[in-house]
Parts: C-alpha cells; sequence; structure tokens
C-alpha cells in the first residue's frame, strides 16, 4: 500500500513537471517560464535598477568609463578606439542580444533552428539569393582592412564577452519564451547584419512582375502604366546641372528588341523588402540658418519594430567623439554627428538585383550554355537545421552570373520552376561598408566626407554633409552599375555575355552637391537626377516628399532647429495637392446623397494635411484607393496576382495629362466611361466604406491609420503598442504609415556648441520587462524631440549621469 | 509544529536549491522535508503546497512591485490571455505549489512505510 502510495505520487509529481517543464501537453513549459528564480520574473527588471558595475576584461587595452544618462543612452569614454567597439559591443549585447541574434539568423537564413520547418522557405530564399555567399565575400574586404579588422575583432569579443556570462536566469526574454539559446557571436555575423540592411535597401527589384505584365499588356500600354521618366520629379541634383562626360558607354545588345523584350518568363513571386524603405535628409547653409552655422536633418523610414533596429550611443575616443544612432550589430555610429560635422542617409534605391534566364545542359545543373560552350557551374551545398527535424541540404548552382536562385527545386512561394534564374546582384561582390562609418565618425571636413563616401558600394545612399565651417554636401552614392536605358527592367537572357553589366559606374561620376548655389541639399529617394545623366537609372521613384521638401526649404529663411524639427513632422499632403482639383471637378455632386454629400464637403473642406485628427485625410485616402481600382481593377483583374501595380505617381501623372487616358475605361462595360464617371463611381464606392468607418468611429485619420509598433515576431500581441495618436503617411515629410516610417529623427545644428535633438520610436533596452522598452514612443508621436547631449569628460559630475559602468583592463 | 517546521524548511530548501538548480528542484527539497519530518500524506502535502505556494507568491510579488507589474501585465496577456498581473502571480504560485505538494506526499508515503515496519 505504502509502495503504491509512494510509486502513485512520484509519478504524479514527476509526470506534472514534465508536463510544466516542455511543450508537450501544454502550449508553453509553464513551470519553466514562471519559476520566480529563473523564469520570466528575472526579466521584471526593478524600475529602480542600478545598472552600474566594474568590469574587467582581459581584451581591452586600458581603462574605461561608461557613463548611462538618464534615458539610458551610453556614454562611452575609452583610452584606446578599439576598446569602444569592444563595449559597445557588450552594450549592444546586454540590451538588445536577441534581436542581433534573430536578426542575424534571418540575415543567414537560419530561422528555421528556432522555429521550425515554417522557416524553411525563408531560409532557403536567403541562401539561394547568396546573402551567406554576400557575407562572406565582405567579411573578407572587411578582414583585410587593420581598422575595420581590428573594430570587427573588438566588436565580437564584447558580445562575446556578455553571452558567456548569461545564466538561465538572465537570459532575455525572448530566449526563454521561445526556448532557444543565444548563438556566439562572429566577424561573419556582424557581415550578415550589413548584408541584411543591403537587403532592405538595395535588394528592390519588380523583374519578374514586369516580365509578368508584359505577357498581358502589349508596349504602348506598358509605357502608359510604368513610364520610365515622371514629369514632376523635383531630382536631388537640380534640372540643369551639367555632368561630365561618362568614362563608360554603355550599349545595349543588337538583339535587345527581339530577344530581350519577347521572353518567355516563368513567374516567380519571391520574398520583397517594403517598397516603402526610404527616407528624407537635407541641410541648410548658414545664408539660411539664424544662427549662421549649418542645420543637417535625417530620418531615415523603416519598418518600425520593438526592439529599435537603432540604438542611441556616444563613443568618444582620442582620436573622434561621434553621437548617433547605432546598429545593434555592428561597430561605430551609423547616423549622427561628431565635433567637426553631420551626416546622415537616404536609400538611393536603384535596380542592382537582376536575374538572368539559365540553361543548363541537364537535370544534374553541373553544366549552363554560355558564349557558345558549356561551362562548369560550382555547388554551394546549403545545411539548413530544422528544430525538431533533420537538417535540409539545398544544393545552389552558382553561375558566372551568381547563384540560380530559382530551378525546378525551388521558386518561392511557388512549385519549383521550368525554367532556371541566376540572380546578379551587387551585394554579392566584395566591399567594406564599416570603413564609410568609420571615416564618418571621424571626418573633420568635406574632403575627410568624400573620401568616406567613396567606399560605399551596398546599399547605395545619398549622404548628406554639413560641417561647421559651413560646407554642405550629398554625394548620391554607391556601386551603380552602368545600364543601358531598359538594361534589368526585366529577365535578361544568360546565354552569353551581351546582357551582363557592363562596368560599374567610377564613384568619381556619381551626381553630388557641394555647397550649392541655393543653400540646400536634399533628398527623398526621388530620382537622382533628370534625363540629362549619361546612364540609364530605372523606374521607381517616388517623388513627393522630394517636391514639398525642396519647396519649404526654397522657401525658407532664418532658419532655426525647431524650424527643422516642425519640418521633419509636417503632415502637408503635396500628393494630394496635385491630384485634388483634378478629382474635385470630376465628381458629379448631383448623384451624391445624404451621407455622400457630407464626405463631399468634408473633402473640399480639408486643408491636405494628414493630421492625427483630420478626417479629410481619411476621406482622401479611402477616395483615391477607390479611384485606382475604379482605373485599373478592371484591366487588372483579368491578370494574375503576381503583376506589378502602376506606381502612384503615374496615375497621377496620367489624369493631370489627359482626362481620356486609357485605362479609365471600364473594359467590363458597352459604354465608354469618362473620367467624371469613374471618379463619381470612386466617390460612391467610398462614400460606403467610410459610413462603416464612421459607425466604429474611425474617421479620424490617426485612429484609422492605427499606426502600431510591434515586437519583432510579429505574433506576440502583448509586446506591441497599438494605435499609437499619429499623424503622416505616404507621400508626406512625416511619413508614418501602418508599421513603418520615420525610425530616426535627427536635428543637428553645426553652431561652435554643437545643438543637436533627436528621437526614435522605441527604447533604449529591447528587455519588455523594462521601463526603457517603449519609453520613447509617446514622445516620437507628438512630434517632440530630446536634446542629444555630446557629453565632454568634464561633465560626469552631470545631473543626467545616472549610473556608471568601470571597465579595466586588469584582472579583478 | 511538525507541520510548521516542515513548512518553513520545505520554502528555505526551495529557494536555496533554485539559486543553483533548475526550478523543479523543489521538489526534492519538498521530497526530502518530507523524508526528514514524518507526517501524514495529507498533512505533508499541506506543508510542501503551502510553502512554495508562499515563497513563490512572495518572490514573484517583490519582483513585480519593484517593477511596477510592467512585465506582469504582458506574460498575463500571453499566457492567461488576460490582463491580470494578481492573476499570474497566483498562477505561479498554484504550479510550484502543486509539484512540491505531490512531492512531499510522495516523500511522505516513504516515511510511513519506515514507521510500519
Amino acid at each position: 500500500m505504502r509502495i503504491i502510495s509512494f510509486l502513485l505520487f512520484s509519478i504524479l509529481t514527476i509526470g506534472f513537471i514534465i508536463i510544466l517543464n516542455t511543450k508537450w501537453v501544454l502550449p508553453a513549459p509553464l513551470g519553466k517560464l514562471l519559476a520566480p528564480q529563473s523564469g520570466l520574473w528575472q526579466n521584471a527588471e526593478d524600475v529602480n535598477e542600478n545598472f552600474s558595475e566594474d568590469l574587467s576584461f582581459p581584451q581591452l587595452k586600458g581603462n574605461a568609463s561608461v557613463y548611462i544618462d538618464e534615458r539610458l543612452v551610453p556614454h562611452i569614454f575609452v583610452e584606446q578606439e578599439n576598446d569602444a567597439y569592444f563595449i559597445q559591443g557588450y552594450l549592444h549585447a546586454k540590451f538588445r542580444l536577441w534581436q542581433m541574434d534573430l536578426q542575424t539568423r534571418a540575415a543567414a537564413g537560419e530561422v528555421s533552428e528556432v522555429i521550425g520547418e515554417k522557416g524553411l522557405a525563408h531560409d532557403r530564399e536567403f541562401r539561394r539569393l547568396g546573402m551567406v555567399y554576400g557575407a562572406e565575400n565582405a567579411l573578407k574586404e572587411m578582414e583585410a582592412n587593420p581598422a575595420t579588422r581590428a573594430s570587427c575583432d573588438a566588436y565580437t569579443a564584447g558580445v562575446n564577452e556578455y553571452i558567456n556570462s548569461l545564466t538561465e536566469s538572465s537570459l532575455p526574454f525572448e530566449y526563454k519564451l521561445m526556448g532557444f539559446k543565444p548563438r556566439a557571436w562572429s566577424n561573419l555575423r556582424s557581415a550578415l547584419f550589413l548584408k541584411y540592411m543591403s537587403y532592405d535597401l538595395a535588394s528592390s527589384e519588380t523583374d519578374f512582375e514586369m516580365e509578368h505584365a508584359r505577357s498581358y499588356f502589349d508596349s504602348t500600354d506598358m509605357n502608359l502604366l510604368y513610364p520610365v521618366l515622371q514629369d514632376s520629379a523635383d531630382p536631388i541634383i537640380p534640372k540643369g546641372t551639367i555632368f561630365p562626360e561618362p568614362s563608360i558607354h554603355v550599349k545595349a545588345p543588337a538583339n535587345v528588341d527581339s530577344v530581350y523584350l519577347k521572353g518567355d518568363v516563368q513567374v516567380i513571386e519571391n520574398e520583397k523588402p517594403n517598397p516603402a524603405n526610404g527616407s528624407n535628409n537635407w541641410a541648410v547653409s548658414g545664408k539660411k540658418t539664424k544662427s549662421g552655422y549649418p542645420i543637417l536633418c535625417n530620418d531615415p523610414h523603416l519598418g518600425l519594430n520593438l526592439p529599435s533596429l537603432w540604438y542611441e550611443i556616444q563613443i568618444s575616443t582620442p582620436e573622434f567623439n561621434a553621437y548617433g544612432v547605432s546598429f545593434p550589430g555592428a561597430p561605430g555610429v551609423i547616423i549622427g554627428y561628431n565635433d567637426s560635422c553631420a551626416f546622415g542617409f537616404t536609400n538611393g534605391g536603384r535596380d542592382v538585383r537582376d536575374y538572368y534566364e539559365i540553361k543548363f545542359k541537364d537535370d544534374r545543373r553541373q553544366e549552363y550554355w554560355f558564349n557558345n560552350e558549356w561551362k562548369k557551374t560550382t555547388f554551394r551545398i546549403e545545411e539548413i537545421k530544422i528544430a525538431g527535424k533533420p537538417n535540409f541540404y539545398d544544393t545552389v548552382a552558382y553561375t558566372i552570373f551568381g547563384p540560380v536562385m530559382y530551378d525546378k527545386s525551388f521558386a518561392g512561394k511557388k512549385d519549383g520552376s521550368k525554367k532556371n534564374y541566376a540572380v546578379r546582384w551587387k551585394a554579392h561582390d566584395a566591399s567594406n561598408e564599416l570603413l564609410i562609418f568609420n571615416k564618418l565618425n571621424r571626418a573633420k571636413n568635406y574632403e575627410d566626407y568624400k573620401e568616406a563616401c567613396m567606399k560605399l558600394e551596398v546599399p547605395g545612399q545619398n549622404v548628406a554633409f554639413a560641417c561647421k565651417n559651413g560646407d554642405i554636401a550629398i554625394r548620391t552614392q554607391g556601386a551603380w552599375p552602368a545600364k543601358w536605358t531598359g538594361q534589368g527592367d526585366f529577365i535578361m537572357p544568360g546565354q552569353d555575355s551581351s546582357y551582363m553589366w557592363q562596368g560599374i559606374i567610377p564613384q568619381a561620376e556619381v551626381p553630388y552637391q557641394y555647397n550649392p548655389e541655393r543653400g540646400f541639399i536634399s533628398s527623398a529617394n526621388q530620382r537622382p537626377v533628370q534625363d540629362d545623366y549619361p546612364y540609364y537609372l530605372g523606374r521607381n521613384y517616388p517623388s513627393s516628399r522630394g517636391i514639398i521638401i525642396n519647396r519649404l526649404l526654397r522657401s525658407m529663411e532664418q532658419i532655426t532647429p525647431q524650424d527643422m524639427m516642425q519640418m521633419q513632422n509636417n503632415n502637408y499632403n503635396v500628393f494630394a495637392e496635385t491630384v485634388m482639383p483634378v478629382l474635385l471637378k470630376n465628381i458629379d455632386a448631383t448623384t451624391l446623397t445624404g451621407k455622400d454629400q457630407e464626405y463631399l464637403k468634408i473633402l473640399r473642406n480639408w486643408d491636405l494635411r494628414n493630421d492625427a485628427d483630420s478626417k479629410g485625410a481619411t476621406v482622401f485616402y479611402i477616395f483615391w484607393n477607390k479611384f485606382k481600382t475604379a482605373v485599373f481593377g478592371d484591366e487588372f483583374a483579368k491578370v494574375p496576382d503576381g503583376v506589378l501595380q502602376p506606381q502612384e505617381s503615374t496615375l497621377e501623372e496620367a489624369i493631370l495629362r489627359d482626362s481620356s487616358y486609357k485605362f479609365i475605361d471600364n473594359i467590363n462595360t458597352v459604354q465608354k466611361e469618362t473620367l467624371s464617371d469613374v471618379t463619381t463611381q470612386a466617390f460612391l464606392a467610398a462614400g460606403k466604406e467610410l459610413s462603416t468607418i464612421e459607425i466604429a468611429k474611425e474617421l479620424p485619420w490617426a485612429l484609422y491609420k492605427a499606426t502600431e509598433i510591434d515586437h519583432l515576431t510579429k505574433v506576440i500581441p502583448a509586446l506591441n503598442r497599438l494605435n499609437i495618436p499619429i499623424g503622416g503617411g505616404e507621400h508626406i515629410i512625416n511619413a508614418t504609415k501602418k508599421n513603418h516610417g520615420p525610425s530616426w529623427r535627427m536635428v543637428v545644428s553645426l553652431t561652435p556648441q554643437t545643438e543637436a535633438y533627436g528621437v526614435y520610436p522605441g527604447g533604449q533596452s529591447g528587455n519588455p520587462g523594462s521601463k526603457f522598452y517603449d519609453n520613447f514612443i509617446d514622445q516620437w508621436a507628438a512630434g517632440k524631440y530630446y536634446s542629444l547631449w555630446m557629453m565632454t569628460k568634464e561633465e560626469v559630475k552631470d545631473a543626467r549621469i545616472k549610473w556608471t559602468m568601470h571597465f579595466s583592463s586588469k584582472k579583478a | 509544529m511538525k507541520f510548521i517546521t516542515s513548512l518553513i524548511l520545505t520554502a528555505l530548501l526551495s529557494y536555496s536549491a533554485c539559486l543553483f538548480l533548475p526550478w523543479w528542484s523543489i521538489a526534492i527539497a519538498a521530497f526530502l522535508v518530507a523524508l526528514l519530518i514524518s507526517q501524514k500524506i495529507g498533512w505533508a502535502f499541506l506543508s510542501g503546497f503551502l510553502a512554495v505556494f508562499i515563497l513563490w507568491f512572495a518572490l514573484s510579488q517583490y519582483i513585480s512591485s519593484k517593477n511596477e507589474d510592467i512585465l506582469a501585465h504582458k506574460v498575463s496577456q500571453i499566457i492567461l490571455q488576460t490582463d491580470n498581473p494578481f492573476m499570474l502571480i497566483l498562477v505561479t504560485s498554484f504550479i510550484g505549489a502543486v509539484v512540491a505538494g505531490l512531492a512531499a506526499a510522495a516523500g511522505a508515503s516513504l516515511k510511513l512505510k519506515k514507521l510500519r515496519n
């Protein structure tokens, strides 16, 4: 009896422990997660947490101090420059380890190892795109340069020291929740992180979609739907600039019309970076400012997540002082300023990723036809680990163009492709992007800035610059392939060298402006130049933000940093300004009744601002979408999903120019619709939707748009911040959309005593259990800034310093 | 008296064990205490149950109050599907309590057998 009792209770105890320690029965190991001494409770950070610490590491060359201010921004002071990167690595890991680990896994196609088979399609796509291949090539270059090698080595050592200090209970929150462990850092992982930024900013292409469109539309329609040039654009480098004779004379292949433009291509649906990834930057010269010194502004528009992509930091070494935001995953300051100058980026957005159709000799993929002979492929075997499953091995054939990304075994979201497509991506080539930041952090003048920029290959950026000596400049820098008109807009034949890139535009031939007469430089992802530039620039550039930025900057005088902050938060919709007159003119008001009349009144009285409480902005947004559908919906209903939708500016220009734009007619009806017919129709359709929105009390723009900042996993709603009261949107300087927008706003006035402001929608800590997890969001949403503090060693006793970390090289 | 001693001893031993061992070492602690101090199975279960209930309640309550319940709000939504930090503390305490109670009952079973012989 006793034995039975003992056995019964023992089995029950062990059974409960197993249930509570695994996911076999419950969806989560509740005992493990909730045990107060080791589980999630340990991540509940004391709101009065003391971050002061004394640490010593043999890798350090000297002593160092980190002064942490009330916003948890570290001010790192070192005796030896590389110690700063060690400490930066340590701090990135301390506050953002899970994010760095996960993002690098995503970059490397190693997600399945954590989340199981549902990550496999992503992992295969990224491996096949050559993300690891490209990162390995970049790493060689990074490690060949003594400066970047040393900074990476120190950074990696710092991250790993922190990882090694972790215990079961101090493991970051998400590791416990998702049930995996951090992996050691390496220089390759920093390279992978930077490659991820290249993916985000320089992998955008629509080759398959355009190819697809071409099989449904004839060439006249293609030009109407996807025009090469936009009339309205106000380019980064103003019209009328004279460019030097090009050193590369590109020539289109002779058979371009018969072969290239008549392809029979299989449609592939692949993963895409967010097309809205873009940014604003501008700088005004002292002529236009109240202080007489330049002001530089930058706000990069990226996916908004928690933890944020950015981590604010000050690095002070004997060589330089730099302040700004850094990438958890890489050493140095990325966007910011030093004691002499400030620098900021917007995406260059040119197409540097092209596809070539490959003909293999047979299914073994060992040889492919190239320049009249069978050429050997090489194979790269990708080993993909999958949680709870055996490894998956993906053998990828490499050609002279690059990896054969799509073939019979893989075609993105679809089943295997009958044809083979190799991808040529500039990010495959060896380059050392860290060097630009290494040089910008210590740049003292225009020459230093220019030299730094010249190192930038991928992702190509419009790099804005302003200096205390009064200089301002912008360079549309990057390693851009020199292309003939139309090259790479569609899939290219890969059976010989005639369609390959014929060269890279020399860095000295990129369009730039240095102290222009107009007293400002700016960029907002619009076309870098108009049609007088000797190289082809591709099709897809948003133009509205550039127009309004330049209009405002032209008119402003006696500018203060406060004016610039207001401008970054400007909600004026210049796109609406352009199309509203045409639309309003074409709504037949006599056919509207009741509610629709009310909405028309709201629209007519709208001040063209997408402010948080604006009802007109919501009416316009819904109306414009219905209008797009009314114009293109009938034609596009007949083509499959993968076909590219025309850009908004295309429709904008079409209706401004020609009220009988071909696509206005509804092809499903007998009669021929006029612009007025479809506009009125669209307004009626909008009215229906608007009345549902009004019943839900979501007519004010911010309520309708419902901006949210999600935790990186996207699947844990409790960790997201929802319904953030903020205006803005597409085409607007304040480019805040639903979960995308200004990820860091910075204004730097280069007066003798620098005056700088910044804010990002997140917080310095990646820990959801910390009060520093999302504490900047309200400030950001309100359009307010923090004063950025380039601390000096003499200010150690300043009240803003709350904690101090001492690092020493001696063994404790 | 035995009950109170068991309870205090189990709580202390559980706390110490969890400083070095996985969370389920509370079962070992409760089991050992029940072996050491003989009680009827029911009382042993109750002392083990209450010991860890009180310990985990106190610990999680203390941690959460210093955190101003920031994390408990989020975790309760994730695990309990309801925003209720106090409920999360109760669930935490209950989970530990059941495991310790059962382990104590197992220990007490062995002890009883020995006495009979």
